[in-house]
């Protein structure tokens, strides 16, 4: 059996089923949490009038931005015609598609007024980078779906390399998209740089990848697929490069801000004390993000060891996660500058940096986003045909 | 355009206030009764031929021929004195828990000191009214807008309190309505879940009163520090003053164009 085939998980264990119910419990408990925060309003979160955006948006953030590198393995095969990568195209494409939906759904549920969605969708400042985020992040679903069929669909295959190339183009605008939110704040000293939109594309493709690699590997363990080295070790080594130019550009963002005299005070609150912000960066996102996954990756002793790899992943996930967080609560904890050079303080926590304490509402909204992500990828392999039955070396080398 | 955004948001604004007698409770409504039976007339229930009573007619669209602004003397606003955030809070019902950071704060006052001399300065800051306001650009619906004469408004039917604008504001003039409120006033529309500010008493200058309540409270306290008026009108009295001793704007920098100047920063 050498030829290359695909199939929907037909076992569906018990294993599989407590899969499911768990995710969907998850789903519905931040469902429940984020109804309970519309009723009583955000006064029961952490969030307030200094710090208006906080853990679900860093939950949203991260997953939208997580969605577009999910898509890397994908365009790698389509764009860059690597038919190696061929095989995890499919599962690519859906891990997009369900990243992207949990993480709006955090955003949307949010909302001071979710039930104003449709407000959202058919009144539009076109001055907004958020209102085109809104068609962008839709138009992501219809093309990436056009995309998942030109791959299923024996006769839509000639359409797929330029759906794979649209796709491929959508998502770098998407993405930049979503970095310019940031972009736009002029007046917050974080964001204050034409670094964030290319920052955030890096990101995206690290933490895409990482999702990538651990749903790849969990789906193939659990239904006892084979899936060999060749693949992996492939994956390895792009993950290890997007790990490498993160590290790099923020090394970029830093030294840049550190010419501009204006810029020392925040860069100083972000590396030296800024309290949780500055350590969640040197070890959060430097050294759990950063430099420890890299080792694992490039050690030698760790060459094919899976374990390694998931714990790499993971690490690049909470590194990245990290990174979010001091991106969107960070970048409002440092105070306002009305008065440059100035001591000011009034009533209303100004020249203060503000505080935030995520209530558990939040996390559990921000959990429920990975739930429902999670459990559309369970979903979608179990109902369509996207993983191949079988990933050994022989199988994908004779791709290449 | 603008115009028509203009009339749809007055339009709203009356059609909440209609909404909101219908559901308060009698007191209220006879206060409403009184405003509405000065300028307005009930057709049938919940029908109502309504106008408010203004200098100029309410169908007349806001024009951009003028532009308020205020102007804040800094010199003459003492530190101990918050009569104007008082004022504001009274006028628009926000009264806000001391040191509570959710609570709604349309204007607050700041202490600005200069570490080099030790100069201490005392002044209010409120919604800049700016002319390109960051906090209109990037509202996603639209619900936040200037109108033709200068005034930065939330549209409280269509914010759906996604909080960008209050990540865009340079100066902090936005608070997002955390809890359920009540009390509420009727001539300043507000909700949970919407993001609300200095609405340079709208309300009032529509009415034709020329005036804020932080303007009034501050002149009737003696200080006189803060001077609304049309910035267009050369012959205004904040025109005038801005001509012979120059305004400073927050922020200035950004290019935003305030509405809110500053004399003696
Ligand atoms: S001060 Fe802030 S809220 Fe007021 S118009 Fe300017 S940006 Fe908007
Ligand atoms: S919170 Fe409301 S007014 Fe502010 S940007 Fe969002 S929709 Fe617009």
């Amino acid at each position: 059996m050498d030829t290359l085939r695909y199939s929907s998980i037909a076992a569906r264990s018990p294993k599989f089923w407590m899969l499911l119910i768990g995710l969907a419990l998850i789903a519905v408990v931040g469902v429940l949490s984020a109804h309970h925060m519309e009723v009583e309003g955000h006064v029961i979160t952490g969030m307030n009038n200094q710090i208006v955006w906080g853990l679900p948006h860093v939950f949203a953030i991260f997953l939208i931005v997580a969605a577009s590198g999910a898509l890397n393995v994908a365009s790698i095969a389509s764009v860059f015609g690597r038919a190696e990568y061929k095989p995890l195209a499919r599962l690519s494409a859906l891990l997009a598609v369900a990243l992207l939906a949990g993480g709006l759904a955090v955003l949307v549920l949010d909302l001071g007024r979710p039930d104003r969605l449709i407000v959202a969708m058919t009144q539009y400042n076109f001055k907004s980078i958020f209102a085109w985020n809104i068609i962008l992040y839709t138009g992501f679903f219809a093309i990436v779906g056009v995309y998942i069929w030109s791959m299923m669909d024996h006769s839509m295959q000639k359409y797929s390399k330029k759906a794979g190339l649209f796709v491929f183009i959508w998502r770098l605008i998407l993405t930049t998209g979503t970095g310019s939110i940031f972009g736009f704040l002029v007046a917050r000293s974080v964001y204050d740089t034409a670094m964030l939109a290319p920052m955030f594309i890096i990101m995206s493709f690290a933490f895409g990848l990482a999702f990538y690699v651990l749903v790849l590997l969990a789906s193939y363990t659990w239904t006892q697929r084979p899936l060999g080295d060749f693949v992996l070790n492939k994956l390895r080594n792009l993950l290890g490069v997007f790990i490498a130019s993160i590290l790099y550009f923020v090394a970029v963002y830093h030294v840049t801000n550190l010419y501009a005299t204006e810029h020392h005070a925040v860069e100083k609150f972000l590396l030296v004390d800024g309290g949780i912000y500055t350590t969640l960066f040197w070890v959060g996102q430097v050294l759990i993000g950063g430099l420890i996954p890299l080792a694992l990756i490039y050690m030698p002793q760790t060459k094919n060891c899976r374990k390694t790899l998931m714990a790499a992943c993971a690490m690049v996930i909470v590194g990245g996660f990290a990174q979010v967080y001091i991106i969107v609560v960070g970048g409002q904890a440092f105070p306002l500058e009305l008065f440059p050079g100035m001591e000011v303080s009034s009533a209303f926590f100004d020249g203060e940096v503000s505080q935030y304490c995520p209530s558990i509402w939040e996390i559990l909204l921000g959990i429920a986003g990975i739930a429902i992500s999670l459990l559309l990828v369970t979903v979608g392999v179990a109902v369509l045909e996207f993983l191949p039955d079988s990933l050994s070396d022989k199988i994908v080398e004779a791709k290449k | 355009m603008n115009n028509v955004v203009n009339k749809a948001y007055k339009l709203l604004r009356k059609s909440e206030q209609v909404t909101d007698e219908q559901k308060t409770d009698q007191s209220k409504r006879s206060f409403i009764g009184g405003l509405v039976g000065a300028s307005g007339l009930a057709v049938a229930p919940g029908v109502m031929l309504y106008q408010i009573a203004s200098a100029k007619p309410a169908d007349q669209a806001v024009t951009n021929k003028v532009r308020w602004g205020m102007l804040v003397n800094v010199n003459q606003c003492t530190e101990d004195c918050d009569a104007c955030v008082t004022a504001c809070n009274d006028e628009h019902g926000l009264w806000p828990e001391e040191g509570s950071s959710t609570d709604s704060q349309w204007i607050r006052k700041l202490t600005v000191k200069d570490p080099s001399t030790q100069n201490t300065k005392s002044f209010p800051v409120m919604c800049q009214h700016c002319e390109h306001p960051p906090c209109v650009d990037v509202c996603p619906t639209g619900a936040s807008f200037k109108r033709e004469d200068g005034i930065v408004l939330v549209n409280m039917h269509t914010c759906i309190g996604c909080r960008y604008c209050m990540m865009a504001c340079p100066y902090k003039a936005r608070s997002f309505v955390h809890e359920v409120l009540e009390d509420q006033l009727p001539s300043t529309p507000r909700g949970k879940g919407c993001v609300d500010s200095c609405n340079m008493c709208v309300h009032k200058v529509d009415a034709g009163d020329n005036t804020t309540a932080c303007a009034q409270a501050c002149e009737k306290d003696g200080h006189q520090a803060i001077v609304f008026g049309d910035l267009n009108d050369p012959q205004s009295e904040i025109s005038k003053r801005l001509k012979d001793f120059g305004g400073t704007q927050i922020r200035a920098d950004l290019g935003l164009n305030t509405g809110v100047r500053y004399q003696g920063l």
